[in-house]
């Protein structure tokens, strides 16, 4: 079956003597029907230049965020209350870990190393997600983080997990599924802290009223100011506009709230019955391009405690590199090829 | 290696018995034992694993894009090969 | 992996508290001074790595506490007197090389002391059968570390010389006899020293010399006596739950 993915090949014919400009405008062509035609473009396809740096662009920027996000909410793990919660804390962190560590080798499949990305994430050339760099001032936080703030990552990424290129889309799908007890657990704490003293109570409405607008902000820009939108939609690197996104995220959240017996703070929040949304105030865009720009209360401390793991950890990662190098030639690969070897027997009794 | 970047892995994982190892992903490690120990802890934490494989990256030989069509499509043309392309009588079973 | 129920309140104290007090306060505090690693790690694949094992270490802690009492209230609400941990776990992380001295050093006791338990018909024989298999992973996983520093570079190597003498002299206590498990203390601390011995040998670092408890006569964790860093630790640990008494979380 030929699919329009197929047709990205080069044919022999073509290799002829090649008039490279015509080439390229084959290949273009190729690319764009099979993204039309909703096929996955996968690593060693022909691919524009420009959707490969948008691509490293975003899930670079997706990957910091995940391990930059590690930081508020591995604020509280040392003060989680119970033992319950520090269990779900950890895992839900190492969680973050994880889905960095996938996210980094998507990226890396475009030709991009991860020390690479690294290193431009701590010289301040690839941005995170601004959401991090608000601080988590109490244990309520850890509660508005997973409900509003991966519940606007959510609803940001189940498109993502269609997206066109296929070891992002996969990423996706597997960090989709494992994030799914996240979410839950930030509702779970902040309705036993809605529903708990008087001061608990307080905590929770307090973390709400924090988190509230810059989870909004989280969908970017509005439309008619959002830099990359019409051609990442275009390449179905995106698959809903952000203003489309945060509608649907302010809808669902609405009734969760009332659930929850907590206020959104936004006196302009109603239904309005001739749109089928909820109508919704001003998103302060100065503060989002302030902290954006680096100006938010914690830019600073989050960059300075990523920098400062990885250089502390530099001679663990030398010392690692050494030994391997010392005992690559004897034992390891010895005990690589055993190992495989084993796997192959296990491979072909159960074929 | 001089600098302290550690090699790519490509990791497998079988995630029950019965059935094959099905590319999971891949990771960084400075030798095969510790990529066998990362993949573990990465991508069977769930409980997602019986049996893990890990390959260094720079091992794996693929076709390329390129071949596509000289590799696959020659394959596109013999119907013959699948059941389907078979008419049998109505009633007649086991086959 | 995550759990979602409190295990049962124990309504009278059991036979062997003191035992499942001493081991479980292994586990929290260990699991505890882990989880201050959590985006600090040298390198991702590591913050991965030490959350698995501090996991394995809280529930481990969850179950041996609930079998004393309930589990918040004897993690939360105790004064640091009466822990029972042993005073190596609770040891500041130091850098890599200390963190992975320390838990060398704990997982091959712990690996030993599981073992021994769940061959026996004890109270903790069904906790110790799930709880070795963990624990040996955590071992294989210091004795990976412990080869990789000691035997990577000149600077690795004095660091994990450092880290493995610094922490020797809290050694000794893990082999105290605790009240209530029927163990041959002695076996165990045989093999445990044969075992560290053949991993640091194999990692070029040389078994540290010295005594391996402190000269006070008054004892140590296991009498509730800690060092120094243990109670500023517990202050952070529960001071939220100290904050609001009788609240839920």
């Amino acid at each position: 079956m030929a699919t329009a993915a197929h047709r990205i090949a080069r044919t022999p014919e073509e290799d002829g003597p090649a008039d490279e400009a015509a080439l390229a405008v084959a290949y273009e062509a190729a690319f764009d029907a099979a993204v039309a035609a909703d096929e996955r473009i996968e690593p060693r396809d022909w691919m524009p230049d420009a959707y490969r740096a948008t691509l490293v662009r975003q899930i670079a920027q997706h990957a910091h965020s995940e391990i930059i996000g590690m930081q508020p909410e591995a604020n509280w793990i040392t003060r989680a209350p119970s033992l319950r919660r520090k269990a779900i804390l950890m895992a839900k962190v190492q969680d973050e870990a994880g889905h960095g560590l996938y996210l980094y080798s998507a990226a890396e499949t475009l030709g991009t190393s991860r020390d690479e990305l690294l290193d431009k994430l701590h010289s301040g050339r690839q941005k995170y997600s601004s959401i991090f760099n608000y601080p988590t001032l109490t244990w309520a936080d850890v509660g508005a983080i997973g409900w509003l703030v991966d519940g606007a990552a959510i609803t940001n990424q189940v498109p993502l997990c269609r997206c066109s290129y296929g070891p992002y889309a996969r990423a996706m799908v597997r960090i989709c599924k494992e994030e799914s007890f996240h979410q839950r657990q930030g509702y779970e704490l902040l309705l036993t802290l809605s529903r708990g003293t008087p001061e608990q109570h307080e905590m929770a409405q307090d973390a709400v009223n924090r988190w509230w607008w810059p989870s909004l902000m989280m969908f970017g820009p509005p439309d008619d100011q959002s830099q990359h939108s019409a051609q990442s939609m275009t390449w179905k690197i995106k698959r809903h506009s952000n203003d489309e996104l945060r509608q649907r995220f302010v809808d669902i959240c609405v009734p969760q709230a009332e659930t929850l017996g907590l206020t959104l703070p936004d006196p302009d929040l109603r239904w309005n019955e001739e749109r089928g949304h909820h109508d919704f105030g001003e998103i302060d865009w100065t503060e989002f391009r302030e902290v954006l720009k680096g100006n938010g209360p914690c830019n600073e401390q989050r960059i300075t405690q990523r920098r400062r793991a990885h250089d502390e950890g530099a001679w663990v990662r030398e010392a690692a590199a050494a030994y391997a190098e010392k005992h690559t030639s004897k034992d390891t690969v010895q005990n690589g090829a055993t190992r495989a070897n084993n796997g192959a027997k296990d491979g072909e009794a159960a074929a | 290696m001089t600098t302290s970047e550690w090699p790519l892995w490509e990791v497998f994982v079988r995630s029950r018995r019965g059935l094959s190892h099905t590319h999971a992903g891949s990771l960084h490690a400075p030798d095969a034992e510790l990529a066998l120990r990362n993949a573990r802890d990465l991508y069977t934490r769930r409980g997602e694993g019986v049996s893990i494989w890990v390959v260094p990256s720079a091992a794996i030989t693929a076709s390329s894009p390129d071949e596509k069509d000289p590799f696959f499509e020659p394959a596109a043309d013999k119907p013959y090969r699948h059941p389907t392309f078979y008419e049998i009588p109505e009633g007649v079973k086991h086959l | 992996m995550t759990e979602t129920t409190k295990p049962p309140k124990a309504r009278e104290p059991v036979p062997h508290t003191a035992a499942a007090l001493a081991l479980g306060d292994d586990a929290l505090v260990l699991s505890h001074r882990l989880g201050e690693w959590a985006g600090h790690a040298p390198v991702l694949e590591e913050d991965v790595a030490l959350a698995n094992i501090a996991l394995d270490l809280l529930g481990q802690a969850r179950v041996l506490l609930s079998m004393a009492g309930d589990e918040d209230e004897l993690a939360y609400l105790r004064e640091e007197r009466a822990f029972r941990n042993l005073q190596l776990v609770e040891q500041p992380n130091g850098d890599f090389a200390h963190t992975i001295a320390r838990q060398l050093y704990f997982s091959t006791y712990q690996r030993l002391l599981y073992a021994h338990l769940a061959a026996g018909d004890g109270e903790f024989a069904g906790l110790a059968a799930k709880a070795v298999k963990e624990v040996s992973y955590h071992q294989d996983h210091a004795e990976q570390w412990t080869l990789r520093l000691g035997d990577g570079t000149d600077v690795s190597h004095e660091r994990m010389r450092r880290a493995c003498q610094a922490l020797w002299r809290f050694t000794g206590e893990m082999f105290q006899p605790v009240e209530g498990l029927d163990v041959d203390w002695e076996g165990i601390r045989a093999a445990w020293l044969e075992s560290v011995s053949a991993v640091l040998r194999r990692a070029t670092l040389d078994v540290p010399e010295g005594p391996q408890s402190g000269a006070w006569s008054a004892g140590a964790g296991r009498q509730g006596l800690h060092t120094e860093p243990f109670g500023r630790m517990l202050a952070e640990m529960q001071h939220l739950h100290r904050s609001h008494p009788g609240a839920s979380w």
